[in-house]
């Protein structure tokens, strides 16, 4: 649906945007992550057609951006990072005029009603935007993108400034879109990702750096594996027990205790399962394993593993001066 | 295209600067008349327009100052250049709105000359031609001042750089006569750039096609301007 082949942007002798290639399918819903900075929205204006990237393609259900962009325009709803709206409007009058501004052809009254209801407009359709919350104005963001009906949305920080009950309802929003829709949304809220996204795509200072599916995302760092058990048995010979099984690096001792049982945080080598010579060395000793949990890097540690990783060669230059 | 004409025009009459600029049209108009035309006991209009052309000086930023600026700061420019329409064709509403309250403004406020037909004889041909010409001339200065409205965000500057600009249109006439004979392409040159001195073809009533195309040429390289000015900035 939509194919990225290696856009670059250069603002002067800065590149923001350095050779992005990516493809995405009909009906994915795809998280764009990355710091502030890190180019989201450089690439998601390129996409729209807002600014040229300096080289690369863009191509949207198969219509080059730059070749015939009013046919490719046709099939983007844009929500850019702060909505465009004419404040002194009604929400009325400015559906009506994004309707007549994208020369859509469904009916009219039809078309807008029902993304009121799916957006929950309603309610405020007749109010002047200038006097809506944030919550409602970003709705009426959305809500003008959906105008049309363009298979894919493309929403650049959608829940950015607003509270958390918004920021639930947005996301719900978004998730019940995805079902017929080809998303692009960018964030650096990691956990908005996880819960509406199927893949995840993390850019830093202009590339990307991860390209996988959402439950998939947490295996291409390789850090250790760790696991919470609990055990018990005498805590000190446990502890020591623990430290000879194949494939621990580290142990410790957690602080919770439930009855004679004690709880260890086991770090393992990566790429070793280390759950049945565990199993095992205890049952040897006669410790009953009560607990055992694995704990899964969690995205928050996945990004910053990736971002850290992925230093500026200029700056490591600088750290190495400086030592 | 329609839409954001619509919506411009809209615009105009929810925020006062519509009704402002109309106010002080007429105002300004009615006593212009007053102090040339009817002052003077003829059917001669043409101090009175070209009074009312430096009148422009006032009105026309006030029409043009926020057409593209504003769009630019608030970010709305985001929804139309991400819209299935060509820039030339948002342009072009854009300059089509602020030329439709300027035109239908010029034309009622030539209900002054009712009282030319009521105490005597003028001569229609003449009174067709100046307001022709002047409605021409509106047209150049109004692409004038959207073309400087796409280049800053800001109202005020947009403003500011209008007003003197067009001050310095009308000015160049008054300048070329004291550039020195020994110039004289110089001279011919400031003097084709005057936007005055074809005027002056259309005070004798008669219609001057050169003058005619001399100021669609000006409108036209003004908006094409503007055009560049979004087109370039997507590319750098």
């Amino acid at each position: 649906m939509i194919e990225i082949n290696g856009i670059t942007k250069k603002y002067g002798e800065k590149t923001v945007v350095n050779n992005l290639s990516f493809n995405i399918e009909a009906g994915e819903v795809v998280g764009f992550l990355g710091p502030n900075g890190a180019g989201k929205s450089t690439t998601m204006n390129i996409i729209t057609g807002y600014i040229s990237s300096t080289s690369g393609s863009v191509k949207i259900n198969g219509t080059d951006i730059l070749e015939n962009p009013l046919e490719a325009k046709r099939n983007i709803g844009f929500l850019p990072e702060q909505p465009p709206l004419y404040l002194e409007m009604t929400v009325r009058e400015y559906l009506n005029f994004v309707y007549d501004l994208k020369g859509t052809t469904l009916n009219r009254k039809k078309h807008l009603s029902e993304i009121c209801e799916v957006v929950r407009l309603t309610d405020v359709y007749d109010r002047t935007i200038k006097n809506l919350s944030k919550g409602y104005k970003q709705r009426v963001g959305i809500a003008q993108a959906l105008v049309g009906n363009p298979p894919v949305l493309i929403f650049d920080e959608p829940t950015v400034g607003l509270d958390p009950k918004q920021i639930i309802d947005i996301r719900n929003l978004i998730k019940a879109l995805g079902k017929d829709h080809t998303i692009i949304l960018s964030t650096h809220i990691l956990p908005e990702v996880q819960a509406v996204c199927d893949r995840i795509i993390i850019i830093n200072r202009g590339r990307i750096i991860a390209n996988e599916r959402t439950e998939n995302i947490a295996q291409i760092t390789s850090g250790p594996r760790k696991l919470v058990a609990k055990i018990s048995g005498p805590k000190q010979d446990v502890l020591k027990h623990l430290k000879t099984v194949q494939g621990v690096i580290f142990v410790d001792v957690l602080a919770e205790r439930d009855g004679e049982a004690f709880t260890y945080m086991i770090e393992a080598q990566p790429g070793i399962d280390i759950r049945k010579p565990l199993f095992f060395a205890l049952a040897d000793k006669g410790w009953p394993l009560v607990g055992l949990e694995a704990m899964g890097m969690s995205l928050e540690d996945v990004f910053i593993t990736l971002i850290t990783n992925d230093r500026d060669p200029r700056n490591k230059l600088e750290a190495a001066k400086n030592r | 295209m329609l839409a954001i004409y619509k919506r411009e025009l809209r615009s105009y009459f929810i925020t006062p600067i519509g009704y402002v600029f109309i106010v002080v049209f007429m105002i300004m108009s009615g006593l212009a008349f007053s102090f040339t035309t009817l002052k003077l006991g003829s059917s001669d209009v043409s101090t009175y327009y070209i009074a009312l052309m430096f009148f422009c000086i006032i009105l026309v930023p006030l029409l043009t100052m926020k057409l593209l600026s504003e769009e630019k700061k608030l970010k709305t420019e985001q929804i139309l250049l991400t819209s299935p329409i060509t820039i030339t064709q948002m342009v072009m509403a854009k300059f089509l709105a602020a030329y439709t309250l300027f035109a239908g403004t010029l034309l009622t406020s030539c209900i002054n000359f009712i009282t030319l037909y009521m105490f005597g004889e003028p001569n229609t041909a003449v009174l067709f031609a100046t307001t022709l010409g002047m409605l021409l001339i509106g047209a150049a200065f109004i692409a004038l001042g959207l073309f400087i409205s796409s280049l800053t965000e800001n109202q005020l500057i947009s403003a500011l750089i209008t007003i003197v600009s067009i001050f310095f249109m009308l000015g160049l006439g008054l300048v070329s006569s004291y550039i020195p004979d020994t110039a004289h392409v110089l001279r011919a040159f400031v003097k084709w750039l005057s936007v005055f001195d074809r005027y002056y073809a259309f005070t004798y009533g008669y219609f001057d096609f050169n003058a005619l195309i001399y100021y669609i040429s000006i409108t036209a390289v003004f908006i094409f301007f503007t055009v560049r000015v979004y087109e370039k900035r997507r590319w750098e």
